[in-house]
């Protein structure tokens, strides 16, 4: 437990439990529209772009793009591991598909805009994080 | 048929402002009505004519004297007879009650609106520091659209928000901590002419370059200031305003846009924000251009947003905000479009958007005293907000 970090954890429901516990199994999952194959984030009962209503969750690759990220310094929160990044990512199977997040196993001169990156998952209580590490070329 | 632009059918007749201070230890309703009433009385009206009132945010919990009162308190205080009142944060930035306050009168609804902004965040934060959002006790668990999404991954402050958006700008544009810091430094050599600024000692680049980081490319001098105090100002019917004490701003046109996401990390454009939208929707309705633009009072709740405004607003391309702002020249008091002409609220105290509408009306009057734009100004624009949050409007004396 002691190389995790405090996180203020998300309140889990029926309608993003797929998302926030799909680490458990190692997914990473969104909801996906049945009709036009649209990824939806966050959840919705409507896709955005079709607008119908059936949704289900699909898991992804887990492959992704950093898109832009901050290294946070202020202790908002008391910890022992600042600077720490803040990222952007897109996920790989959608333009578009994106998440905050923070990036492991980078340090301030080597993570980069463009920076090709693979999801892990940090387990807290009933949710599982995800986080992203650089990818191996 | 002819679109007719119905905000310009209304003006600013009036400003106030309470004391500002960085922990006035004062009941923040006392603040605001401090504001309220100054800004009636620099109208030339009485309570008794006020028949509109309009805030941001409204009563409401969240950080710590984010703000000093809701309509409710300033109605009864006041004793108004209102025909309308409006309060609260799902509207498009802090000037977004007045926008709203602009389409009440244009409506007939209200023939003289109050719109107040209070906050009192230096005395409630204390000396515990700037606080963090939602950064709650033990068993706190984060929802809704923003906190679900950003507090699990220990983004817990704007600044990082923004900060991810400033950095794509840098990576995009080549956009240096040198060319932002001007933002900084234009703000305190402005605030020195304003005697309710907070920080009003020269600041140098070397001390920008220098200061600790809170979240990059942020520095400190890159984030406002917390502070007490209140703002208000009066919006009239054209029709009413005539004869009142002062020569009324017409609003020439509001922008009010949010046509992509409604988000701080889902926005189709990660260079930008809201405020892209908000600014396009302003020059949509005016045949002025951003050359006839004599002032601008453009939100720096953190420097980047009010790059970000300068480019939205179209005193320079997209993408060319870094290299228009190097060096300063051109957002100086003297330059080709003065900048925050008070210090903003990174010099001049987080008045959380209303500062900026009260100093452009400063400036448009001309009582901008050592800090009075040259050249007589005839149109001065207002902006506030950042990510999801941005609304402007364009005043003119004419």
């Amino acid at each position: 437990m002691s190389d995790k970090p405090f996180r203020v954890l998300p309140r889990v429901t029926p309608e993003n439990e797929h998302f926030w516990r799909g680490g458990e199994r190692g997914e990473l999952r969104f909801l996906r529209c049945a009709a036009c194959r649209t990824y939806v984030h966050p959840p919705s009962p409507v896709c955005p772009t079709c607008y119908a209503r059936e949704l289900a969750p699909e898991a992804v690759s887990g492959r992704a793009t950093v898109l832009t990220y901050t290294w946070n310094h202020q202790p908002w929160v008391p910890s022992p591991d600042h600077p720490y990044p803040i990222a952007i990512v897109e996920i790989e199977e959608q333009a578009g598909l994106r998440l905050m997040t923070n990036v492991l196993r980078v340090t301030e001169e080597t993570l980069r805009v463009g920076m090709q990156v693979q999801v892990v998952f940090e387990h807290h209580d009933d949710v599982w994080i995800p986080l992203f590490e650089p990818r191996p070329a | 048929m002819t679109r007719e632009i119905l905000e310009r059918r209304t003006a600013v007749t009036g400003i106030g402002q309470s004391d500002v201070g960085r922990r006035l230890g004062r009941d923040p309703l006392a603040l605001t009505l401090d504001a309220c009433l100054a800004a009636i009385a620099d109208a030339g009206l009485r309570p008794s004519d006020i028949d509109g009132l309009a805030t941001y945010p409204g009563a409401m919990g969240g950080a710590p004297g984010f703000t000093g009162a809701g309509v409710t308190e300033v109605h009864d205080a006041l004793r108004l007879k209102l025909d309308w009142f409006t309060g609260g944060m799902e509207r498009p930035g802090q000037l977004g009650c007045v926008i709203d306050a602009c389409a009440a009168v244009a409506a007939g609804y209200a023939r003289h609106v109050l719109c107040f902004r209070s906050v009192w965040e230096g005395t409630a934060q204390g000396k515990g520091g700037r606080s963090g959002i939602g950064v709650g006790g033990g068993g706190f668990r984060a929802q809704g659209p923003t906190m679900e999404y950003t507090l699990p991954f220990r983004a817990y402050s704007a600044a990082s928000w923004i900060a991810l958006v400033a950095q794509r700008h840098f990576h995009e544009y080549g956009t240096t901590r040198e060319q932002l810091a001007q933002i900084a430094l234009n703000a305190r050599r402005n605030a020195a002419g304003n005697p309710k600024a907070i920080y009003r000692e020269p600041l140098t680049l070397e001390q920008y370059l220098g200061a600790r980081m809170i979240s990059t490319p942020f520095c400190l001098y890159d984030c406002d200031v917390p502070c007490d105090g209140g703002t208000a100002v009066i919006v009239s019917h054209v029709d009413a305003a005539r004869d009142l004490r002062r020569r009324p701003l017409r609003v020439e046109a509001v922008g009010s846009a949010l046509r992509g996401r409604p988000s701080w990390d889902q926005f189709d454009d990660l260079t930008t924000m809201a405020l892209r939208d908000a600014a396009a929707m302003l020059w949509e309705r005016t045949d002025l251009r951003p050359s006839d633009v004599d002032v601008a009072e453009l939100y720096d709740g953190f420097s980047f947003i009010a790059l970000a405004w300068l480019e939205a607003l179209g005193f320079c391309p997209k993408g060319e905000g870094g290299r228009f702002i190097e060096g300063g020249a051109a957002i100086a008091r003297e330059g080709e479009i003065p900048l925050n002409t008070n210090g903003g609220q990174l010099s001049g105290g987080r008045l959380h958007g209303f500062g900026f509408l009260h100093e452009a009306c400063v400036q448009l009057w001309g009582e901008g005293g050592a800090r009075q734009v040259p050249g007589d100004p005839q149109v001065g624009v207002a902006a506030a907000g950042g990510g999801p949050l941005g609304g402007c409007l364009l005043l003119t004396r004419a």
